[in-house]
């Protein structure tokens, strides 16, 4: 599958879609994406050091380790936003389903439409939940009102916010929803492009342990059809929703470093790396 | 405050200012300062529109002898104060001049904000600062001296016979407006959150889309008021109008020919007029209907504010 391609669409058929069984392991699930080498610099300060790392579909990846060890970095390589940082070079491939996002043929634009991202405080538009929802089809081409509702209201549905806003969705504001709503209304927003992957940067710091509560809910029903990477400070959250673990920390140059990734149960009751054990049983960071 | 300090002390509520601190130095002048303001603005529009409504009062004039189309005050036979041509006028230049300028200024932020590079950003701004310092008589002279026979000269088979014109007005005043749109709409474009722009970009979309989709969106209450800001600039300048616009008292018809705006006519006949007699007391009511114009711009730039208040 290139990554060109349309992205599929609520109102066409999957063809697109990776064949993988919603309930096949995490572990011997394709590799959905995949990091060799990579190297993140911002200016002469390397951010990120040499890390290697496959992503496997249809489950959730979470990323832990203190602050400033690189994970947001990293994160916003899988769908090149660190283009749009002044001084940032990245070194190294990427894949995605096998194909090197940074490759010179390649539009940034494809792979964010391919990569969706949850940003850390919710972001909406201030314009209608509707209009947030059906911000990306509309710019991708979608101008057929029947379809652009479709999305719409299955977006909302698989954001688990539907049954909260379906009286007044086309009319009120997206600003005017709560905090953990506004957060709930972004993931709709970026499912409404079809992405492959979902990536998240710390969703749920800026929430309230309820709505904090929805948006794991919500993850662990997305991962039928969506591969999700998630940035956490939040052990006990990375514990709870994520199926796989990568722990980063940062070296004697302060440039982060991957120490080891592995399933979410090993990595919390019997981590390979002493550094491991010392930060998820609380004895540093 | 020491008096708080001092309820403390006794372990007493606040028992409210002594007269003492009540008129501190702080106090003292900023109250005298905010009152002056308040005072010149209340005395200032008391003195315009007593003057204002002298040609009613004490010459007797009908409200429809004043608000009609025909300026004729020099007239020994057909003797007539309509001001209504200058009023048009002054809508008409206003309004193209804000056509004219709108484009390019909001073009011109957009591109200091969003596109531009930092060297390019460096130079802009700078060039900008120097254009809002630009006389309005230096305005005028390049008008009449380039603008006007280039009108006269090259334009005249589509009917500016004269060179003076609407236009060439409207013209000069989009240049005089240019930085006042340009950078409040630059500071607008620059207070919306970056996230926004961020939210957009992760969807897959371009540069052009953000802006033209969320950006300007985002800041369309922000940037009327610029324009708003702009109009009421358009309106209130004279010297530089003056100079081309050829002064004639009639209903503008067409962009190519002569006419006249509110502030124009006042400059050129109030030297020429006694006081006390309807010629220099209409020129009062003109000054009190411009008056009246720019208090109706603030009260919409103030309008445009609260809706840029409630996002």
């Amino acid at each position: 599958m290139s990554i060109a391609d349309p992205p599929a669409r609520a109102d066409a058929p999957e063809v697109t879609r990776p064949t993988v069984a919603p309930s096949s392991l995490s572990t011997s699930a394709p590799i959905k994406l995949q990091a060799r080498g990579l190297n993140v610099y911002y200016g002469a300060k390397r951010a990120v050091r040499d890390v290697d790392l496959d992503i496997p579909a249809n489950a959730i990846m979470s990323f832990i380790g203190p602050s400033g060890c690189g994970k947001t970095s990293i994160l916003r390589c899988f769908d090149r936003m660190n283009d749009l940082v002044p001084g940032a070079r990245v070194e190294g491939t990427i894949m995605l389903n096998g194909e090197d996002i940074n490759g010179r043929d390649i539009l940034p634009v494809e792979v964010r439409r391919r990569v969706g991202l949850v940003f850390q405080r919710p972001n909406p538009f201030p314009m209608t939940i509707y209009d947030n929802v059906a911000y990306g089809p509309r710019r991708h081409g979608t101008s057929n009102r029947a379809a652009l509702d479709e999305i719409v209201e299955s977006c909302l549905g698989r954001a688990a916010l539907w049954d909260e806003v379906k009286d007044d969705y086309r009319k009120k504001s997206g600003l005017s929803l709560s905090g953990g709503q506004q957060q709930r209304l972004c993931i709709a927003r970026t499912l409404a492009t079809e992405p492959d992957v979902v990536l998240m940067d710390e969703p749920c710091s800026a929430l309230d342990p309820i709505a904090t509560l929805k948006i794991e809910e919500l993850m662990a029903d997305l991962r039928a059809r969506y591969t999700i990477v998630i940035v956490t400070h939040n052990m006990q959250q990375a514990a709870r929703v994520s199926d796989r673990t990568a722990f980063f920390t940062m070296g004697e140059d302060r440039s982060g470093y991957l120490v080891e990734v592995g399933d979410t149960s090993e990595i919390f009751t019997n981590p390979r790396e002493r550094l491991t054990e010392d930060y998820v049983s609380g004895r540093f960071g | 405050m020491a008096n708080s300090v001092a309820s403390i002390e006794r372990g007493k509520l606040d028992r409210g200012l002594t007269f003492r601190e009540r008129i501190d130095p702080a106090r003292r002048i900023t109250l005298l300062a905010a009152g002056a303001v308040i005072a010149l603005v209340l005395m200032l529009l008391v003195f315009i529109a007593f003057n204002g409504v002298q040609i009613f009062t004490a010459s007797g004039f009908s409200f429809d002898a004043i608000f009609n189309a025909t300026w004729n005050p020099d007239s020994t036979t057909a003797q007539s104060f309509g001001i209504l041509p200058f009023i048009a006028g002054t809508v008409g230049v206003m309004v193209v001049a804000a056509i004219i300028a709108t484009p390019l200024s909001v073009g011109l932020a957009i591109f200091m904000a969003e596109v531009a590079p930092d060297w390019a950003r460096s130079v802009a701004q700078p060039a900008m600062e120097v254009f809002v310092g630009i006389p309005s008589v230096v305005w005028g002279w390049l008008g009449i001296t380039v603008l006007v026979p280039f009108l006269r000269d090259d334009l005249h088979g589509i009917g500016f016979t004269l060179g003076f014109s609407w236009f060439a007005g409207s013209i000069v005043l989009s240049l005089m407006i240019l930085p006042t749109i340009t950078s409040i709409t630059f500071d607008v474009i620059t207070s919306i959150p970056a996230e926004l722009r961020s939210a957009s970009v992760a969807l897959g979309t371009t540069r052009w889309q953000t802006i033209r989709h969320v950006v300007i969106p985002a800041g369309a209450a922000g940037i009327m008021t610029a324009i708003v800001l702009g109009m009421m600039r358009a309106a209130g300048e004279a010297l530089a109008v003056q100079m081309v616009i050829g002064n004639r008292g009639v209903m503008p018809t067409s962009l190519a020919d002569p006419m006249s705006t509110l502030t124009s006519e006042i400059t050129l006949d109030v030297g020429n007029t006694v006081a006390g007699e309807p010629w220099n007391q209409v020129l009062w009511t003109m000054g009190l209907v411009l008056l009246l114009m720019s208090f109706g711009f603030v009260l919409l730039v103030r309008r445009l504010g609260r809706r840029r208040a409630l996002g």
